[in-house]
């Protein structure tokens, strides 16, 4: 088990505008930690520098306590799984799952007995004697794991492990990877572009973008409380709708997007400023179908319906955003039509339309969370 | 009734024109095929498919100093050649050459790009340097390759002298000779050798090296269980390159030795002039030539029998 501790990491190539700036972290034992963001949001770097492929510009980072800035990568006791599964084409599975074991001389019988654990683990028995362009991607991505299960370090690191699997797969690997963590009760460093991926699987997870982090916490803490526009936008699927709203005048409505007028309720709305530029977000799911409802009924116009059989997804146009709301069972729809659609205050979540901060969160999540508690 | 009939026709006849269209499309797009090919045809044409067929041709006639056939001799030339010590000579000493310069280039261009291959401040100039002998020509690398081998002015000498040591005559002790000539010809291939086998090493996939580096193998052990297969196809088609050029060796040994001491640097193609041009004996200088081409085809079929195996493409 390891415990990891970061210390105002920040990298920087060159000397030039840092990559990552001031990340400060703790990651308990045995953790799932999930590091997600967009494409260049410099969370494969930050692996890698835990990891020790790559420098660490300033700030320390500490495993176990100790500070191990100077150590090499294997000095740091932990194993690392590649987007493109790093396996060597010319040898054997077998081979493949050895290599670091015999490279560092470990013992025969020892090596023997890990390689048969980890491949009882995986289901790869059948498969020791393949290279691995015999193999299909998902064999190749277990094979991966393999090499990380004998080397019983106790952190794991992952790379994008699953992108390069198609949806099915990928499914079924979150599901065995996640149980395997457990099981081994790894400490799991675990990137990823993919926000399903990270709410699927991740204990915790830090939304990282431009190199700041954005957000720590559970999976459902970033989806019913994002700290900032961002985090809202980039968790959940379908995104939050966001959209521009002011006050009127006299105060009596919330006018967002220059289109729906929200009357202003003040046990909901007393501790927003009335003075500030806002925006509004909802999630899809609050975006209720208005038929055989009376208050906060809002007619707008479908711009695109996808039915997906058990539930349907409606886009609107609202001003110059375009909402999704999803609604359970079959709708039957037609494109342009106006819909009457129910958006009650209390979903509402606000942040600051300059700085993108969270205002305040829905009502209804957090009495939601009360419930469950 | 009659419509069915009808239809029928039609479908027949439009077979027969789609047919008609094919046929005339693949005609099309070969004529279009040959276009292109036209020039490099030609060129082959004129400058080596006329040429080895001539050879063969002339393999088989004694001819007078202008080269023109005069009397058909049939296999003769070829079974002079073989009881002849001098041509048999020269074919071992090709061998040798082959089996000097090969292994030593390889061996020595590897390290070179293993060592270049780092990334390290400055490793460009290195790069460079170390590739530069392929911008030499051969004469002006035999010449300079003259002056370090001179037995009294030369810088081999000078060392062996600082050491207390015999001076040896590089180019005409026969011990020496044809290892001189390989150490000429090693040191100019190198360049070649170098820079194929970097762009081999850096296209071998750096995660490969990081995973390895993470479960702390060491340096020796990445050299030899992922850097060398991985390589594999690299080294082959060096080596098969590096071969051919060996078997097909002129320019040094011209300007180094003219053949000797001895005909103890006088390799095959060296001996296919001096047969030629020297001795006025195309014909046999043809069955020479024809006997060398069978030998790097041989040598080249069987290394891709044996090196096909053991290769592994990525």
């Amino acid at each position: 088990m390891s415990h990891i501790e970061l210390i105002n990491i920040s990298k920087s190539y060159d000397k030039q505008k840092g990559v990552l700036n001031s990340i400060n972290l703790t990651i308990e034992e045995g953790e799932f930690f999930v590091l997600v963001g967009p494409s260049g949001s410099g969370k494969s770097t930050l692996l890698r520098m835990i990891a020790g492929l790559e420098e660490i510009s300033g700030g320390f980072l500490k495993i176990n306590g100790q500070t191990v800035n100077h150590l090499p990568p294997k000095d740091r006791n932990l194993s690392m799984v590649f987007q493109n599964y790093a396996l060597y084409p010319h040898l054997t599975v077998k081979e493949n799952i050895l290599f670091g074991l015999k490279g560092r001389k470990v013992d025969k019988q020892e090596q023997q007995r890990r390689l048969k654990e980890a491949a009882d683990m995986l289901g790869l028995q059948e498969l020791l004697k393949r290279k691995p362009r015999e193999l299909s991607g998902g064999q190749r991505q277990r094979v991966a794991l393999g090499r990380s299960v004998v080397s019983h370090a106790p952190l794991c690191l992952m790379d994008e492990p699953l992108s390069n699997l198609d949806a099915k797969l990928r499914a079924n690997m979150r599901v065995e990877i996640r149980r395997l963590q457990k099981r081994l009760g790894l400490t799991m460093i675990y990137v990823t572009h993919d926000q399903v991926e990270a709410m699927t699987m991740g204990d915790r997870i830090m939304v990282l973008n431009d190199g700041q982090i954005q957000q720590v916490g559970q999976p459902i803490t970033l989806y019913n409380e994002p700290e900032n526009l961002f985090v809202a936008t980039f968790i959940g699927s379908p995104k939050m709708n966001i959209g521009n709203a002011v006050f009127s005048e006299n105060g009596k409505y919330l006018i967002v997007e220059n289109q729906i007028h929200i009357p202003v309720n003040p046990s909901i709305f007393s501790d927003i400023p009335k003075d500030r530029k806002l925006k509004v977000g909802i999630r899809a799911e609050h975006l209720a179908a208005g038929l055989s409802k009376k208050e906060n009924i809002h007619s707008l116009e479908a711009v695109n319906i996808e039915q997906l059989g058990n539930e349907t997804s409606i886009a609107f146009d609202v001003g110059s955003e375009v909402w999704t709301a999803k609604w359970p069972g079959q709708w039957p729809i037609e494109l342009g039509q106006k819909v009457p659609v129910q958006l009650l205050p209390e979903f509402l979540v606000f942040f600051d339309a300059d700085s993108g901060k969270l205002i305040k969160s829905a009502e209804f999540g957090k009495r939601q969370e009360v419930v469950t508690v | 009734m009659s419509m069915a009939y009808r239809t029928l026709e039609t479908n027949e006849t439009y077979i027969l024109q789609a047919e008609r269209v094919k046929k005339q499309n693949r005609k099309k797009s070969f004529l279009k095929g040959m276009l292109f090919l036209l020039p490099s045809i030609l060129l082959f044409g004129a400058f080596v498919f006329y040429p080895m067929f001539k050879t063969i041709y002339l393999s088989f006639f004694l001819t007078n100093a202008q080269g023109a056939t005069t009397v058909y001799v049939g296999w003769e030339n070829y079974k002079a050649l073989i009881t002849d010590p001098i041509f048999m000579k020269s074919v071992k000493n090709t061998f040798l050459f082959v089996f000097y310069t090969v292994p030593t280039t390889v061996v020595i261009s590897l390290a070179l790009a293993v060592v270049a291959n780092e990334k390290l401040k400055g490793i460009g100039f290195f790069r460079t340097i170390f590739s530069s002998t392929m911008g030499v020509s051969v004469a002006a690398a035999s010449v300079f390759w003259l002056y370090l081998f001179n037995p009294t002015m030369g810088l081999l000498n000078k060392f062996l002298e600082v050491f207390g040591l015999e001076a040896i005559e590089w180019l005409t002790d026969p011990k020496w000779a044809l290892l001189a000539v390989s150490a000429t010809t090693i040191w100019m291939n190198i360049g070649f050798t170098f820079l194929i086998l970097l762009g081999g090493l850096q296209s071998i996939d750096s995660s490969l090296y990081e995973s390895a580096d993470i479960e702390g193998t060491g340096y020796f052990y990445k050299l030899r269980r992922i850097t060398i297969p991985m390589l594999s196809p690299t080294f082959f088609f060096v080596i098969t390159v590096s071969i051919i050029n060996a078997f097909q060796t002129f320019g040094q040994i011209d300007i180094l030795t003219q053949g000797g001491p001895a005909n103890g640097t006088n390799l095959i193609v060296y001996s296919i002039y001096r047969e030629a041009f020297v001795n006025y004996q195309f014909g046999s200088a043809s069955a020479q030539a024809v006997v060398l081409f069978i030998l790097i085809l041989l040598m080249t079929a069987l290394q891709f029998k044996l090196g096909e195996r053991k290769v592994h493409y990525q």
